[in-house]
């Protein structure tokens, strides 16, 4: 049994207050987008609203002029089949690479390595004249095939991978079992914790991507959340409220799946890039 | 019997390199197909007058010409001293993000809490970010504004407006966004210390900053390096945060390379210059990491 220092409980204290310093944004942010447009940059700061305006608000950011609910829709399909793609990509290479021995394995895991250094801008132009050779500008298709040549996931899975006794595997395969069974029956349930830290960061990128959408998409019908909320912010101007209500629904998802998925992500942040 | 192994062994050695090719190979051919053939398209039409929309035909092969223009555009030579003053931000950040780590590590209650506040501009996005920071920053009625003047300030900076301004205000912004990454590094680099160290130091009598300097800090530098280098890497990729948040302006105040490269890509269609650009951006960020690389045996430990 721990017992309480009163040192602690004081810089508890003061480093929550710097806490909640730092979140103020937010905060801000959320109390705007509950009350109507006049009160929103009343000063002083009316943190909890006077006159609540949340239903009309929200209502008119999910059923208004922007198709919102639209945007809101693409995003979480391509950011499920990007994450999904992403993962099974990056955990059979991962284990490819880690654990089956073949000629040129060193060559092709240093290629990979090699494309983390490329600023993602610097391939733009070739990237959107394959994407319109290969029929696939301005579909989702591109956005999803994009996000999984991502190759962090890869790295993170190698790392789990190589920390997995080769004894385990070998008396998988001493008793019949072929690569693929070894591989999704027995290693993979074993790096679950890169699997969940390799998930919600593909998830969070992709949800949050802005510059993928701006230049691969030109219908509206396809946009991502992150390009309407930017033509939601141009088409609502001066509606702050709604703008930060429109906000506050794109993040809200983001922070539900990273307060549960904390641990992992620094668990296997900590894991694929510290310890080097 | 030997001979039998020996086929066995052969066998599956045969079979092991089918396998490892069928693993590796969808996310091989990806990062071929999106990353790496592209990177070397890019260092070809670098080399030539062209706009990618026109067609191959018109396609003309211009020498080093990209390059040497890049050297004497003032708006280009502009976003790249732009980028370096942002680099000011990396240390700042990592600065302050290891102070609040080793304070919270080592001496508050709710971890968790503390990282999931800190975190949370980290992962929200960049255009809410953005918009968020454009009404907070608003020079008449924005909030920051409202309390500077509440306390007297009578003349407040007008921050995204005000073209002197507006580079210090991305970066506020930037430092916002990014500390909490910092911190979470920190938090688990701090986490892997072994205790006996400190326990060893209390026996020598050595004080919490003596502890701090002598024991912490040496072994967080594979975190301070890692740290650098994706910081240093990360400001120059900055792109959505700036796209939405000032467009460059005002008066191109906040320009830096890759805003360049889309204006001149996606907008003035310079589909050459535009990779020369692009191309420029990547030596730059490999040369700073080879630098760093050669450094780090220096004042790394392992």
């Amino acid at each position: 049994m721990k017992t309480i220092r009163l040192d602690r409980v004081l810089i508890t204290i003061v480093m929550g207050a710097v806490g909640i310093l730092f979140v103020m944004p937010f905060l801000w942010m959320i109390s705007a987008s509950l009350k109507p447009e006049l009160d929103v940059l009343a000063y002083p700061i009316q943190w909890i609203p006077k006159t609540w305006h949340a239903v009309e608000n929200y209502k008119e950011v999910w059923a208004g002029e922007v198709t919102f609910s639209l945007y809101y829709w693409n995003t979480i399909v391509v950011t499920v089949l990007t994450t999904a793609l992403s993962l099974l990509l990056s955990c059979m290479a991962a284990y490819g690479f880690a654990k089956v021995k073949f000629k040129g394995r060193e060559v092709l895991f240093l290629l990979v390595l090699t494309t983390f250094m490329i600023p993602t801008q610097a391939t733009l132009v070739p990237q959107f004249i394959i994407m319109r050779w290969m029929q696939l500008f301005d579909t989702h298709l591109s956005l999803i095939l994009l996000g999984s040549s991502g190759v962090i996931g890869t790295f993170l899975l190698r790392q789990f991978f190589m920390g997995i006794n080769n004894e385990v595997l070998e008396s998988a395969r001493i008793d019949g079992a072929n690569h693929w069974t070894t591989f999704s029956r027995i290693a993979t349930p074993l790096v679950a914790p890169g699997l969940a830290t390799a998930m919600i960061l593909r998830f969070v990128f992709t949800w949050n991507d802005y510059q993928n959408p701006l230049i691969f998409l030109r219908s509206d019908r396809l946009f991502t959340l992150q390009l309407g909320m930017k033509k939601f912010a141009d088409f609502n101007g001066e509606f702050y409220s709604l703008i930060m209500a429109a906000s506050v629904s794109a993040i809200l998802p983001l922070l539900i799946i990273f307060i549960f998925g904390q641990k992992y992500v620094i668990e296997g942040v900590a894991s694929g890039s510290v310890k080097g | 019997m030997s001979q039998a192994v020996e086929k066995r062994t052969r066998k599956q050695s045969y079979y092991d390199a089918w396998a490892g090719y069928l693993f590796t190979a969808p996310m091989v051919i990806l990062t071929l197909v999106l990353t790496a053939i592209p990177i070397v398209l890019s260092g070809i039409v670098s080399f030539t007058d062209w706009n990618f929309i026109a067609g191959l035909n018109t396609i003309r092969f211009v020498g080093f010409d990209n390059y040497a223009n890049l050297f004497r555009d003032d708006d280009f030579l502009h976003s790249m001293r732009n980028n370096f003053t942002l680099l000011a931000i990396v240390p700042v950040s990592m600065f302050i993000s290891l102070v609040l780590a080793a304070i919270i590590n080592k001496a508050a209650y709710f971890k968790s809490f503390f990282k999931v506040i800190y975190f949370m501009p980290f992962i929200s996005s960049f255009v809410a970010v953005a918009i968020l920071w454009r009404v907070l920053f608003h020079p008449s009625s924005g909030p920051i504004n409202g309390f500077l003047m509440s306390i007297g300030i009578e003349h407040p900076p007008m921050w995204l407006a005000d073209p002197s301004y507006s580079l210090i205000s991305v970066m506020i912004i930037m430092l916002w966004a990014n500390l909490g990454f910092d911190m979470i590094i920190y938090m688990a680099g701090l986490q892997n210390i072994p205790n006996d160290l400190y326990e060893a130091a209390d026996i020598d009598g050595a004080s919490s900053i003596r502890k701090f300097f002598s024991v912490t800090l040496p072994l967080l530098s594979p975190t301070t390096f890692f740290l650098l280098i994706t910081g240093i890497v990360g400001s120059f990729r900055a792109f959505d945060l700036i796209m939405v948040l000032t467009g460059g302006g005002p008066a191109g105040s906040t320009d830096v390379m890759v805003f360049e490269l889309y204006q001149n890509a996606f907008v003035n269609l310079k589909s050459g210059y535009a990779s020369a650009i692009g191309i420029m951006l990547l030596f730059i960020i490999l040369a700073i990491t080879l630098i760093q690389w050669v450094g780090q045996k220096k004042w790394v430990n392992y």
